[in-house]
């Protein structure tokens, strides 16, 4: 017994030597078990959220108002599900499958961003979505590339390249709708009131109040913290808004100051914590709908695994 | 643009169009991520393809047009689609089966047009043919897999073709617009159409174990006339939404 307690220092010394030396975690590689648990905690409610995310978007698939408006639309949903795809894998490298991992998401175990839980109630959303939720996201992501553990670092980069992306076809619809009539003016500054608030809650409660924050950043999980990514994402995000004639829905906002490369940065309100813990425990506006949407689609989805494994199966066993 | 020629182009993109939107209302409900993801690549593929019609009419009509005006501000009634493209996903099995039939009408109409005398359809069904062959690939994989899978898929795959087989006969249909153009080298003969199309469903079908229904003789026709079935509407009135509401916005 002493002998295993004695091996588990020298491993956890080991481990805690290469996140110091920024040496990645790799699957095989001996890590804390709250480590893992962390870890799993984490890549799958990123896989879960990239997958979720498809359904506010989806909703404005059979609305889009152009050819080319609903194929950029349907190609970064597709890129937002790839995300998930990889997400997924990332995850099951920490010893749990892609089904365990959708079963706790069913079950409540698991959570996904609770942006997703607003709705998508104008063409514009679609142009919010981008700019700022995939904003938001990127800003994280970003940070996330140097991650500790090699498969969610290496999912990473993949991924931002892709939000970037996202991010610009994003604000590409805002700028036009601005450009364009009173009802588009009107649609989009109505996205962005809707959208502003959901899209800073992203970042997480203040460092202060998280309760993962800690651990996480000590094992280089995570890399910057909650408020910092936050007030980043903020200072990038006004200006944009303000260049085509947005107006961020904060009464309080105004600039503060200069970073070091001279940009403004920004004093602002707080977020409704009260809303943020609602939504975050379940009572947003599309907690339930967004749930039964991806188990329905999942029961629905049922025979056609079952019948993809059967034939596997049988073709296995044919040509043994 | 002269009728019949428009008439043509429009079954052609209208076909891929209304495809293109069933499968895209597919999105975020497949079976699994992967097959999700699938069957958006195949609604893109759809609408690039219809895309290129919709901007090709345009440019040979008349007026100051786009091929988004031609895609989108038409009355129900001048929507020259099959009724098989129209006809809801429901099930797993009805959606892939009714993409089967469609891929499979696909494959042969652009292998014949490859070489049409119209030279914007040849370049067309030029490029478009790599898609559709990947596209006809994958579902008749798996209306061989729905068939050897298990009981319940056999029975789904069953049941949509019985269901969807009505509406197959209406694909080898000419209107009489440009019914003087079939089988001269410019657009390809409806009964050879037919025949590779039957062809290639009987030796998929074959392999699946499965058939063609007890009446099938049954068929419905009248999309290509603009006589659609009422999910039509309802498709439209989604789709042309935002147009409609706002025709002098641009997106
Ligand atoms: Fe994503
Ligand atoms: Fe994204």
């Amino acid at each position: 017994m002493k002998e295993t307690l004695l091996d588990e220092a020298t491993l956890l010394a080991e481990f805690e030597a290469k996140i110091d030396a920024e040496i990645k975690i790799e699957p095989r590689d001996w890590m804390p078990d709250a480590y893992r648990k962390h870890l799993i905690r984490q890549i799958s409610q990123h896989a879960h959220s990239e997958v979720i995310g498809m359904q506010p978007e989806g909703n404005w698939i059979t609305r889009a108002p152009s050819l080319r408006s609903k194929k950029i639309l349907l190609a970064k949903i597709q890129d937002e599900g790839g995300h998930g795809l990889y997400l997924y894998s990332a995850a099951e490298t920490l010893g749990v499958s892609r089904d365990q991992y959708i079963q706790w998401l069913h079950e409540g175990k698991a959570k996904y961003a609770s942006v997703f839980n607003y709705p998508t109630l104008n063409w514009a959303d679609i142009g919010a979505i981008g700019w700022l939720v995939d904003g938001a996201a990127i800003t994280n992501q970003v940070s996330l590339q140097r991650t500790s553990y090699g498969p969610y670092s290496r999912a990473m980069v993949r991924i931002c390249k892709e939000e970037s992306f996202h991010q610009r076809q994003g604000y590409e619809i805002m700028w036009k709708m601005m450009e364009g009539t009173k009802d588009q003016q009107r649609m989009a500054q109505d996205a962005i009131n809707r959208w502003w608030w959901p899209a800073l809650m992203m970042f997480g409660p203040h460092d202060s109040d998280s309760a993962h924050t800690g651990n996480a950043m000590k094992w280089k999980i995570k890399r910057e913290t909650n408020d910092r990514l936050r007030e980043k994402f903020i200072n990038k995000t006004v200006p944009q808004a303000e260049l085509i004639g947005l107006k961020v829905p904060d009464a309080n906002l105004k600039v503060s100051g200069t970073d070091s490369f001279g940009e403004p940065t920004y004093d602002h309100s707080d977020i409704n914590w009260e809303e943020f813990w609602q939504v975050v425990n379940g009572n947003g506006p599309c907690n339930e709908q967004r749930l039964e949407h991806h188990v329905k689609a999942h029961q629905d989805g049922k025979w056609v695994r079952e019948c993809a494994k059967a034939f596997q199966n049988n073709n296995d066993s044919i040509n043994r | 643009m002269e009728t019949g020629k428009r008439n043509y182009y429009l079954e052609i993109a209208d076909n891929a169009h209304i495809l293109s939107h069933r499968l895209a209302e597919n999105c975020s409900r497949g079976p699994f991520l992967e097959e999700d993801l699938a069957c958006t690549n195949v609604a893109l593929d759809l609408i690039g393809l219809a895309e290129s019609v919709y901007n090709e009419i345009a440019k040979q009509l008349e007026g100051n047009i786009s091929g988004d005006d031609v895609a989108y501000r038409r009355d129900e009634i001048d929507y020259r689609n099959c009724l098989l493209t129209e006809q809801p996903n429901d099930d797993f099995a009805h959606l892939m089966t009714r993409q089967f039939f469609m891929d499979t009408y696909h494959y042969y109409i652009f292998t014949e047009l490859s070489v049409s005398s119209d030279t914007f359809l040849s370049a067309l069904a030029n490029k478009s043919l790599k898609e559709v062959t990947y596209h006809l690939k994958r579902s008749s994989e798996w209306m061989i897999r729905f068939g050897n899978g298990t009981k319940e898929s056999s029975e789904r795959a069953q049941a949509a073709i019985n269901r969807l087989w009505r509406y197959t006969d209406e694909l080898f249909t000419s209107d009489e617009s440009y019914s003087d153009l079939i089988g001269t080298g410019v657009y390809p003969d409806q009964d050879k159409l037919k025949k590779s199309w039957m062809q290639k469903v009987d030796e998929v079908f074959f392999l699946a174990q499965l058939r063609k229904p007890e009446n099938k003789g049954f068929q419905l026709h009248g999309g290509k006339s603009g006589r659609h079935s009422e999910h039509m509407g309802y498709i439209l009135s989604e789709m042309q939404f935002l147009p409609n509401k706002y025709p002098d916005a641009t997106w």
